[in-house]
């Protein structure tokens, strides 16, 4: 097992046919990810050759997600779609009921997000929709060997017990090269926003939930009461042992880090807090990304 | 700042005392006598405590007025240099009070709130008299209608002799909230003049960065005269860059990575020394997923030119962009550079890894033995790589 994505995964590609949709298609496919199809409006009824990628790979372009998942048996979506068209590709695939929506897309506005959000919310009330949103602006979610949606490569490493969940992307490229002997269950990249879908509690509950995943990592950063969050989440319903990493002690006050939702507001928000929050749920925190990987090292050769 | 906000609020019809924004003493003359009467003559800086710091005046008349604007202008507060006023009607105030809306990021939604309590520093009434805020829940959806404006009003208690005019004014503070894709906005304090209206008094917009495209208009409210000279250039190189005040110049690679290098640098920093303080990074640069020579140069030339860098450090994990590419996007950078006529002086300490780290380090290796002594050296880990840039940067 993993969690949220595994080899059954059906992953259709909103926006298949730019630049990073399809260069990021080449690469799920070529990681034995099930793509069955692509989304765009205006490009409806093309066939898209990527049988250099895999074998059996010739790709319709259906004109809506609802259309795509009749024809396919699509219960994966993979946004690629430009920030100002990315709330119509989100509202879309949740009317057409997508299991899961990764949305890659960087520079959303913050409304669009926060509308979309709230959408998707009513949409499961008084639909029974229920779709799970992971992003934006992150990288996606792999399951090594089963499946992978969105742009972590899959060459970093394979399957194993260990369950990642992270803000950044390249933070979670450096934890799973520094374990890539031991593997990992599932990354979930749940992005640097300050409004985002999945949370580390939603992904954290899901990895106690899941048998394969043995101990977990949690890498926070600057910004937002996420982390305190989980670390009252780990405090009462985690049993499985999670180490921490959280990132931006040297930010200052003030100025987004990089990644929109990275910004330390007066006092709220601070790596700091965020550290003794962790702490106290009695998650070990690393100073670095080397001993965060040290600590989860030691604890997977007691498991 | 607070014409900026008051400019929006206007064109959302936020009831806003008259007043013009100036840059001159003579223009202050002007817009007071426009204006008739009694005026308060405001510096317009990114930064709060302007009155402590004698950066709002009242004057008297238009010759008053120019006299006030005089001493305000080219003040500094706060490390803020005036370099305009806001010239407004005076009033005289009966009661202070406050709303805003916000982004709410743990619920994901927008809060409103609201206080009788008005004119004070919010944070300090929401730790020491919580009852007296009131935080209303807004659906992203739903909005703010006639309803669920009364229903702010009403949890706030605003007084029945201004409970309409404050439902009407937080309608169109909504509109100004969404229309403008705003994060923030703030009327502290909304007042009630003696003759019983409800004015936006001062305010803060905070404008979301990533909805530009579909307000070219924001751009004008960018203060280019206030923002670092080379947080300025990095910016019009499309970088992602953040000037601190250190030692080590940082390129990396994903924002995640960057912050966490910045740490990892200052605790290695601490035990070195360098003008009686520890060794500590000089900036925050990402420069994305795809680490181009282009980009990889245009950073390295921003870094460069920080006097107060002594030592540089790249640190890139090679994910999508293997590190072979990497390496020799490092190599045409210091080819790009010096075309440019930008010889680098500084050492470099570099560190790759992940995707094709071998090959990406036998290149950079290649590259580094025709380069003087110790420009570029290599250090396989990023604590270590950390440590040796503190290092070298503490040495010179």
């Amino acid at each position: 097992m993993a969690i949220f994505l595994d080899e059954n995964s059906r992953i259709i590609v909103q926006g298949i046919t730019g630049a990073e949709g399809t260069k990021h298609t080449q690469r799920m496919l070529r990681a034995g990810a099930k793509i069955v199809g692509g989304v765009n409006a205006r490009k409806a009824g093309q066939e898209l050759d990527f049988t250099e990628f895999s074998p059996e790979a010739v790709l319709t372009v259906y004109g809506t997600v609802a259309e795509a998942m009749d024809k396919t048996g699509a219960n994966v979506s993979v946004a690629f779609v430009p920030p100002k068209f990315t709330k119509d590709a989100v509202v879309e695939a949740v009317d057409a009921g997508i299991e899961l929506l990764v949305v890659i897309t960087e520079g959303i506005p913050v409304h669009d997000t926060a509308y979309f959000w709230e959408y998707a919310q009513t949409a499961a009330v008084q639909r029974g929709n229920k779709t799970r949103i992971v992003g934006p602006n992150c990288p996606g979610v792999i399951s090594p060997g089963k499946s992978n949606a969105g742009i972590i490569p899959a060459d970093i490493t394979g399957p194993g017990p260990i369950g990642l969940v992270s803000k950044s992307g390249t933070l979670t490229y450096q934890m799973m090269y520094e374990l890539r002997d031991i593997g990992f269950s599932t990354a979930v990249g749940i992005g640097g926003d300050p409004v985002i879908g999945t949370t580390h509690i939603d992904a954290l509950e899901a990895f106690e939930a899941d048998p394969d995943t043995r101990a977990i990592v949690m890498i926070g950063e600057i910004g937002g009461d996420a982390e305190e969050r989980a670390a009252a989440y780990i405090k009462e319903h985690v049993t499985k042992p999670v180490v921490g990493y959280v990132a931006g002690f040297t930010a200052p006050e003030g100025k987004t880090m990089g990644h929109a939702g990275a910004i330390v507001s007066g006092s709220s928000g601070t790596a700091q807090a965020k550290k003794e929050a962790l702490e106290a749920a009695g998650v070990a925190v690393g100073k670095t990304p080397s001993e965060t990987a040290r600590l989860m090292r030691e604890i997977y050769q007691k498991l | 700042m607070e014409y900026q906000a008051k400019e929006l609020f206007a064109k959302h019809e936020v009831p806003v005392l008259p007043g013009s924004v100036v840059e001159t003493a003579d223009a202050a003359r002007a817009a007071a006598a426009e204006i008739g009467g009694q005026v308060v003559v405001k510096a317009q800086v990114k930064t709060g405590g302007r009155g402590k710091a004698g950066g709002v005046k009242l004057a008297e008349n238009p010759d008053e007025a120019a006299e006030k604007a005089g001493a305000i202008l080219g003040m500094d507060i706060k490390g803020h240099t005036v370099h305009r006023v806001l010239v407004t009607q005076a009033s005289d105030i009966d009661q202070e009070y406050y709303v805003s809306y916000l982004l709410d990021r743990a619920n994901r939604t927008y809060l409103a709130m609201a206080s009788v309590e008005g004119g004070v520093e919010i944070e300090q009434l929401a730790v020491e008299r919580p009852e007296a805020l009131a935080r209303i829940p807004v659906d992203a959806i739903a909005g703010v209608d006639a309803a669920k404006a009364a229903e702010i009003a009403d949890a706030a208690r605003f007084p029945a002799d201004v409970r309409d005019q404050v439902v009407d004014l937080l309608q169109k503070l909504w509109t100004v909230f969404t229309s403008e894709d705003a994060t923030l906005v703030e009327v502290n304090p909304l007042v009630k003049t003696p003759d019983g209206k409800v004015v936006a008094l001062d305010g803060k917009v905070s404008l979301d960065d990533n909805a530009e495209f579909r307000h070219e208009e924001h751009a004008q409210f960018e203060d280019k005269a206030a923002a670092d000279p080379l947080e300025a250039r990095a910016k019009e190189k499309d970088l992602n860059y953040v000037k601190l005040s250190g030692e080590v110049g940082i390129i990396g690679n994903g924002a995640g990575l960057v912050m966490s290098t910045l740490d990892v640098v200052a605790y290695a920093g601490e035990e070195f020394t360098v003008d009686g303080h520890s060794v500590k990074p000089a900036n925050f640069l990402d420069i994305g997923g795809g680490a181009s020579a282009e980009v990889m140069a245009n950073g390295l030339e921003i870094i460069l030119s920080d006097a107060e860098v002594k030592s540089v450090f790249v640190n890139v994990f090679g994910g999508i962009t293997a590190c072979d590419a990497v390496a020799n996007g490092i190599v045409h950078a210091f080819e790009l550079l010096e075309s440019r006529g930008d010889e680098v002086t500084k050492p470099l300490v570099v560190r790759l890894d992940g995707n094709n780290a071998e090959e990406g380090r036998r290149i950079l290796s290649e590259f580094a033995a025709k380069a003087p002594e110790g420009l570029i050296e290599q250090v396989d880990t990023m604590d270590g790589a950390a440590r040796r840039a503190a290092e070298l940067a503490a040495a010179k």
